[in-house]
């Protein structure tokens, strides 16, 4: 079995978020770190490789980004992945999620994997559709949200939480799975892995190098425009009190809900 | 300008109510437009055409229904699909939920259409469609407009209003599909299936609810005796659900409950959109909460920087004080 995982670098959550007012886009900018949700999919794949329910031949993580997103690949590779390919492009700036997953698409269609893994949702645009998006281009049955996964044959049983509670579902390979943050506790890389990440083989393809057809990504190539920003209606402050001496506190809190008449 | 097409997910033979409010949405939007809206669901045998017909008093004209696999987005994509190239829908409107972002992004790649999710609002613009999203934790709001032949919107959950119109029955039509290959590779094993035991948490006047800063599984106990204080319940978030230290029937958010306790105070909450989405309306807000950066103190009314394992059996003792006096 060959196993894509698709990961992302998104700015620290140390790091304020921002807008960049010029371009009208998520100033990615500063500190920059790999989406921790994508650290739940490596991790997957990397149980499933070591599982032994059925043999793993490679793990290869998959990124879309300016050059900096190589540090999220060397990340990716230093928890288990065995190589990466970086889609580097000025002409894939300001896709949208549409435009993204299909540019994604391209990339996996090169590679042929069983089975492509994502973290649920990334940490910045909470962008937790690329998978159904990834999934339609490559004519691949697709499920989100998924916090346990058993290999089954050729078949994965997923569950996950849906709105009616927990549904179990059999999902023929190859798939695209997303999976939540529930399904397992990543594993920190071992010195040696973050030393040796460098070393790993990384491709770094262009958009013509996969086949991306230029009119259907970037800003100019996405179906959605949203250039333009306000502000939410305010909502006043609410009070903060830092607990210092906790018998202080706690008075104060029964004060303010004895004011409010609910004890 | 075609009509607007509005998906309504079901179970066991009623609608959700997210997608209820997502039908008198499209409608009032279809109004504006000066076109009409129609609903699509796919399913078994419980969507009769007389429930079926039932969404045209929240402002539905025609429900197209499909026979097909439930609880999975990408049967649904065919469906919508072939409804929109037949019938050429200029919209396609979700209440949200998980099924919705699944199938609304799914249909976006298949149609080559733009998506927005976490739509909080829709407005007319121009004889257009034009979606407001709040982004980077609800601090700004992004106004997403749509080019080419069809533009998809998600709501957040809560986001749209349930409202009768008083419209008739809804006209339904059924809709024969030929289902893509990969449509058939999920299968549905087990739907709905409840974990933990069930409680009712959503005609309590107080919740006291819990997140993963509790810690473990038994750090609940600190909720418990706090919400037994009070004469009030227990919540929990989602992740701490998934980790299997609390029942599911106790959940708040995107695929949980939602809630409008009198007070909601949140031990070891973060306040993550998803959790949001299902308490924001509780009329006050508490939370304790060790890192002074987390999300909720941004939508608490009161909010306490501090260690619940400290504050909350103490508070617990002094609410039992209060109310004995």
């Amino acid at each position: 079995m060959k196993i894509c995982v698709l990961v992302k670098e998104v700015p620290d959550a140390a790091v304020e978020k921002r807008i960049d007012p010029s371009t009208g886009r998520m100033d990615r900018s500063g500190e920059k770190n790999l989406n921790p949700y994508d650290t739940h999919a490596i991790e997957a794949a990397m149980q499933i490789k070591e599982g032994g329910a059925v043999p793993v031949e490679e793990i290869v993580a998959v990124t879309m980004g300016p050059e900096s997103a190589v540090r999220a690949l060397h990340k990716a590779v230093s928890l288990g992945a065995d190589r990466s390919v970086h889609l580097t492009d000025a002409a894939l700036a300001g896709s949208d999620v549409a435009a993204t997953g299909y540019a994604l698409a391209k990339v996996l269609e090169s590679e042929q994997p069983d089975l492509v893994l994502l973290g649920q949702q990334s940490d910045d645009g909470e962008c937790y559709t690329i998978g159904a998006v990834v999934a339609d281009h490559l004519k691949m049955p697709s499920l989100t949200q998924v916090i346990k996964m058993d290999v089954d044959g050729g078949a994965l049983r997923c569950e996950r939480q849906a709105e009616y509670g927990y549904d179990t579902v059999q999902v023929q390979l190859p798939a695209v799975i997303s999976v939540g943050d529930a399904i397992n506790e990543p594993r920190y890389p071992s010195l040696k892995a973050i030393m040796g990440a460098k070393k790993k083989p990384l491709d770094t393809k262009a958009s013509g190098d996969v086949g991306i057809d230029g009119s259907l990504v970037g800003a100019d190539g996405s179906r959605v425009d949203c250039g333009e920003f306000k502000a939410p209606p305010a909502k006043a402050a609410g009070k903060i009190i830092e607990d210092e001496d906790t018998n202080e506190t706690v008075e104060q809190i029964v004060a303010w809900l004895d004011e409010r008449k609910l004890i | 300008m075609g009509n607007i097409l509005v998906y309504v997910l079901h179970y066991e033979g009623a609608f959700n109510k997210n997608s209820l409010g997502a039908v008198s949405e499209g409608a009032k939007l279809a109004g504006e437009l000066g076109v009409e809206c129609d609903a699509v669901v796919v399913g078994g045998a419980d969507l009769t055409n007389d429930l079926c017909a039932t969404l045209g008093s929240y402002g539905a004209k025609k429900v197209y229904k499909a026979e097909g696999a439930e609880g999975l987005a990408q049967p649904v994509i065919d469906v919508m699909a072939k409804v929109i190239d037949d019938n050429g829908h200029s919209y396609a409107l979700f209440g949200g939920g998980l099924l919705g972002f699944e199938i609304g992004a799914g249909l976006a790649a298949r149609k080559q259409a733009g998506v927005t999710m976490e739509v909080t609002g829709v407005n007319v613009e121009g004889g257009k469609l034009v979606a407001e999203r709040p982004i980077l934790g609800d601090s700004q709001i992004s106004v997403s407009k749509y080019r080419g032949d069809l533009g998809i919107i998600i709501g957040r959950i809560n986001a749209f209003e349930v409202k009768e119109t008083g419209g008739g029955a809804a006209e339904v039509v059924d809709v024969a599909v030929e289902y893509s290959p990969w449509s058939n590779q999920a299968t549905m094993v087990q739907r709905g299936e409840q974990r933990g035991a069930d409680v009712n948490i959503e005609d309590a006047d107080i919740l006291v609810a819990g997140g993963r800063g509790l810690g473990k599984a038994e750090g609940f106990q600190l909720c418990e005796d706090l919400a037994g204080a009070f004469g009030g319940a227990v919540a929990a978030t989602r992740a701490v659900v998934d980790a299997g230290w609390y029942p599911y029937a106790a959940q708040i958010g995107q695929t949980g409950k939602t809630v409008a306790p009198k007070l909601y105070l949140a031990a070891g909450i973060s306040g993550a959109i998803q959790h949001k989405v299902g308490m924001q309306a509780s009329e006050n807000i508490v939370a304790i909460n060790k890192d002074a950066n987390a999300p909720i103190f941004e939508f608490s009314d009161l909010g306490i920087v501090g260690d619940l394992n400290k504050i909350l059996p103490k508070l617990t003792e002094a609410v039992k004080a209060k109310k004995g006096a």
